[in-house]
């Protein structure tokens, strides 16, 4: 166990690695010249050389490429060049929301996806079913501005249940995390539901009838906890799908979390900003992946990690 | 030495008589008190007035800051600032200003002619990076300031307390106008020191608003400034910035009765919905700015090098039909001024739209078949749109040009290679002028300066012969040759109309909206200057 989990965390260096070398050289192969953006429309060569040289850009990109290493072992992401404050103080700032936001969002996957997943089951070749499954299929497939607009167009414009938009209380964060949530939801109830016809047809469940349980104990302490285990780990690689959903949820909502940091960062070319985020995006994937793969075990003691 | 303008103060007291020339008549209505909202979509990257230089902040920082020289609010007429008066020696070189006496930054700390060197010095020191030095060549010692071989400008000295001398290595007739810029702000030295590089985010001004709350990503909070100089200014109690709001977003929140301006103004896809409901249209303001959007043609590209080529573009160009496209937020332009730009060219008609006249002028120039070309465009809406409509003008005339629609700075970098982009239309990165002055339009966009690899001269157009009589107009910084010196400036743009290296298309209108219980004259809301609103002067009624 102990030499799987070193052996892991040395492949995930290398990839965050080899994460942070690739996006440095997409970025900086861009046309963009971020000198020119700093130094304005009215500045002269020569202060457009002067700013070059006191920011290193002068230098070959191995140099600079090594210099960000350096700085990044040392926790330095660098200084956003149009926002001219440190990296890490601008991510650290956002991501309490994020984090909350991806909270809101699991919490979303687990009620409605779970829900809609053991009704489905239960109700299995039913008008219910397909109502249920037809409506996962929506979840997942459709896009995530489109639901954001329209739930933010219903629920906040027109019912006023929620606030339109913004950050702050527990009401501000429903709206997004259904969003956010939504596609996963779809998943985890195709998921929960197949599952779910999976354990009730196993021989414990018959035993468990036979003895003459209730219908809802078998369902809640036989055949639940077995169902769900396959989800349990699904959350881990969650992670990597929200961080692609938190760019436009976070736009949608106003909510001041690492998309809405990434997206205004790629729109204007900061690329410290683009490239702290994506090196803690990487993280985050990188971990969840882990998480899951080391939880595995716990729910089902036949996988071994080795 | 003439005294040429003195401050209201001063001449009531000379004249004896209470307030005899007011440069602002304070709206009798006005009500004190009070807090509003208003919401950006983008982060405010920073309130440091030598680097603020973007839609959210240029506002805000005149709110917090003040320079020597401000602006009649909503207007682009001079007035003093920090200044309580300045003199012009006779050869235009020296300007001397007499400081306003009494006036605390937000430390509490009086203000003193040191500040204003130490923050001019500040502003043209090179590691200070600031996209705006460059507006400080005129002042003696800046070229030594720009390379590093000096760390104070040799032209700026304090002869007293509360006088500041500067003098020029050139005339310069846009000087008062550079000094009423942000970039000329006065700032303390020991709170800038204090803040190291944080200072864009810890603020300290003599301006009629301080920071009180600054929640990165989520919102800013300005509080008035009870001891500010201008009496009964600022009538608001507290502004509240909330940033991260999609346009769309910010729009539904003020019919809600949330904000009250949507400071990114009203999103294209709602424009219509807006004005055809009579009770929002009510709350709609529609102002001038100083804009002007426009194509460039790369006069070193062939056939682009062929002045007959681009008058024939010009007058395929259907600049009406562009105009529908933004749903007639603009009005045509004739020439690269905007028409509330003094040195405008009234009557001046420039190219109609004449379809068989510019094919014939294309045949005339040797392609009675059109040429093949690039239209390089900003990817974000309506500029696509815009692009295609270009671009089924130009097929009407045999150019086949293909659209590039590319990120802005992706834009900006083609346009700065001498031999990348044929075309370029300007939205989304379009000129607006930094002062209002006829100057403005020149230099970077189509004097010899800028048509340099990273520059803005997109046409790569230099004619050293108008870069002579540019700077010959600038150099008439005497009051009394305003009018020459506009005619100067009048013949320059006509000039480059007959090179043809740009199609003006259209000077685009601001449009806002404001929430109902918002007061003030509506120009506070479109100000020219102060954009997007002057906060100081405008209220809430309720």
């Amino acid at each position: 166990m102990a030499a799987y989990l070193v052996r892991r965390l040395l492949v995930s260096l290398l990839i965050l690695l080899g994460v942070s070398f690739i996006t440095f050289v997409l970025l900086y192969a861009l046309p963009a010249d971020p000198v020119r953006q700093i130094a304005g429309r009215s500045a002269t060569a020569q202060t457009v050389e002067n700013i070059r040289a006191q920011l290193g850009l002068d230098q070959p990109l191995m140099v600079q490429y090594w210099r960000y290493l350096t700085g990044l072992v040392q926790g330095d992401l660098g200084r956003s060049y149009l926002q001219r404050s440190e990296v890490s103080e601008l991510i650290a700032a956002r991501l309490p929301a994020t984090l909350l936001l991806m909270a809101g969002a699991i919490g979303c996957e687990l009620i409605l996806g779970l829900t809609m997943g053991i009704v489905a089951a239960l109700k299995r070749g039913s008008a219910t079913d397909n109502t249920l499954m037809i409506a996962s299929f929506v979840g997942v497939s459709a896009p995530q501005f489109v639901v954001g607009l329209l739930l933010l167009y219903v629920f906040a414009v027109q019912l006023k249940w929620f606030p339109i938009g913004g950050y702050g209380t527990l009401a501000h964060l429903v709206l997004p995390s259904v969003t956010l949530g939504i596609m996963g939801s779809g998943w985890y109830s195709r998921m929960m539901r197949s599952s779910m016809v999976d354990v009730l047809r196993a021989d414990y469940i018959r035993t468990a009838r036979a003895k003459g349980l209730t219908r809802a104990r078998v369902i809640l302490r036989h055949a639940l906890p077995n169902a769900i285990l396959p989800i349990i780990a699904m959350i881990g690689i969650d992670i990597g799908i929200f961080m692609g959903g938190i760019v436009v949820v976070e736009s949608v909502f106003g909510w001041p979390g690492i998309g809405q940091l990434a997206w205004q960062a790629i729109q204007r070319v900061d690329i410290p900003i683009i490239m702290g985020v994506t090196l803690v995006s990487a993280c985050a994937i990188v971990l969840g992946n882990l998480l899951a793969d080391l939880v595995t075990p716990f729910i089902d003691p036949r996988i071994r990690l080795r | 030495m003439r005294k040429l303008l003195a401050t209201t103060a001063l001449l009531a007291a000379m004249a004896g008589a209470p307030a005899l020339a007011q440069d602002y008549t304070p709206d009798p209505n006005a009500k004190e008190g009070g807090s509003i909202t208003i919401t950006y979509k983008d982060d405010v990257a920073t309130l440091d007035p030598a680097i603020g230089y973007d839609w959210q902040n240029w506002s805000m920082i005149k709110s917090i800051f003040d320079g020597l020289m401000d602006y009649v609010p909503g207007t682009t007429d001079l007035r003093p600032g920090l200044a309580e008066s300045y003199e012009i020696s006779d050869d235009g070189m020296t300007y001397t200003f007499k400081l306003r006496p009494g006036v605390k930054f937000h430390n509490g700390r009086e203000m003193t002619a040191e500040d204003v060197k130490y923050s001019l010095n500040r502003v043209t020191n090179p590691t200070t990076q600031s996209p705006g030095a460059g507006f400080f060549g005129a002042i003696e010692g800046y070229d030594a300031m720009a390379d590093g071989s000096a760390t104070e400008l040799s032209g700026v000295s304090t002869p007293g307390e509360s006088t500041v001398v500067i003098k020029l290595s050139r005339p310069d007739a846009t000087f008062l106008h550079v000094m009423a810029l942000n970039f000329a702000s006065v700032v303390p030295q020991e709170a800038v020191e204090a803040a190291g590089a944080d200072f864009g985010k810890q603020p300290v001004g003599t301006g009629a608003f301080k920071l009180a709350e600054w929640t990165i990503g989520q919102r800013l909070v300005f509080e008035k400034n009870a001891d500010y100089w201008r009496e009964g200014i600022p009538y608001l109690d507290q502004i509240t910035f909330e940033v991260g709001q999609e346009p769309i977003v910010a729009l539904l929140r003020l019919q809600n009765g949330e904000v009250d301006v949507p400071g990114d103004g009203i999103p294209p896809a709602k424009f219509v919905e807006v004005m055809n409901d009579p009770e929002q249209a009510a709350r709609v303001v529609e102002g001038g700015q100083l804009h002007t959007g426009y194509i460039t043609m790369n006069v070193t590209m062939p056939p682009f090098d062929d002045v007959k080529v681009r008058k024939a573009v010009n007058m395929a160009i259907n600049k009406e039909r562009i105009i529908q496209i933004i749903n007639g937020r603009a009005v045509p332009a004739t020439q690269p001024l905007p028409p509330s730009m003094p040195g405008y060219t009234e009557g001046y008609e420039g190219y109609k739209y004449d379809v068989e006249g510019a094919k014939a002028l294309l045949a005339e120039a040797g392609h009675p078949d059109g040429f093949e070309t690039e239209l390089f465009v900003m990817n974000t809406d309506p500029n696509p749109r815009i692009a295609q409509a270009i671009q089924q003008d130009l097929s009407q005339i045999g150019i086949k040009a293909s659209i590039q629609s590319l990120a802005q700075a992706n834009v900006i970098a083609a346009g700065g290679e001498k031999d990348q982009a044929p075309m370029i239309w300007s939205g989304g990165m379009a000129w607006i002028a930094d002062f209002p002055d006829a100057s403005n339009f020149y230099g970077p966009i189509l004097g010899c300066a800028g048509a340099v690899q990273g520059g803005w001269n997109w046409s790569w157009y230099c004619n050293e012969e108008l870069d002579k009589e540019a700077a010959e107009a600038d150099s008439m910084a005497d009051p009394a040759q305003k009018d020459a010196r506009l005619a100067k400036w009048s013949d320059v743009y006509m000039k480059i109309m007959e090179d043809a290296p740009w199609v003006p298309v259209f000077n685009e209108q601001r449009y806002t909206m404001k929430s109902a219980r918002m007061g003030g004259d509506d120009a506070l809301y479109v100000d020219p200057v102060s954009i997007p609103v002057n906060y100081d002067y405008v209220y809430v009624t309720e």
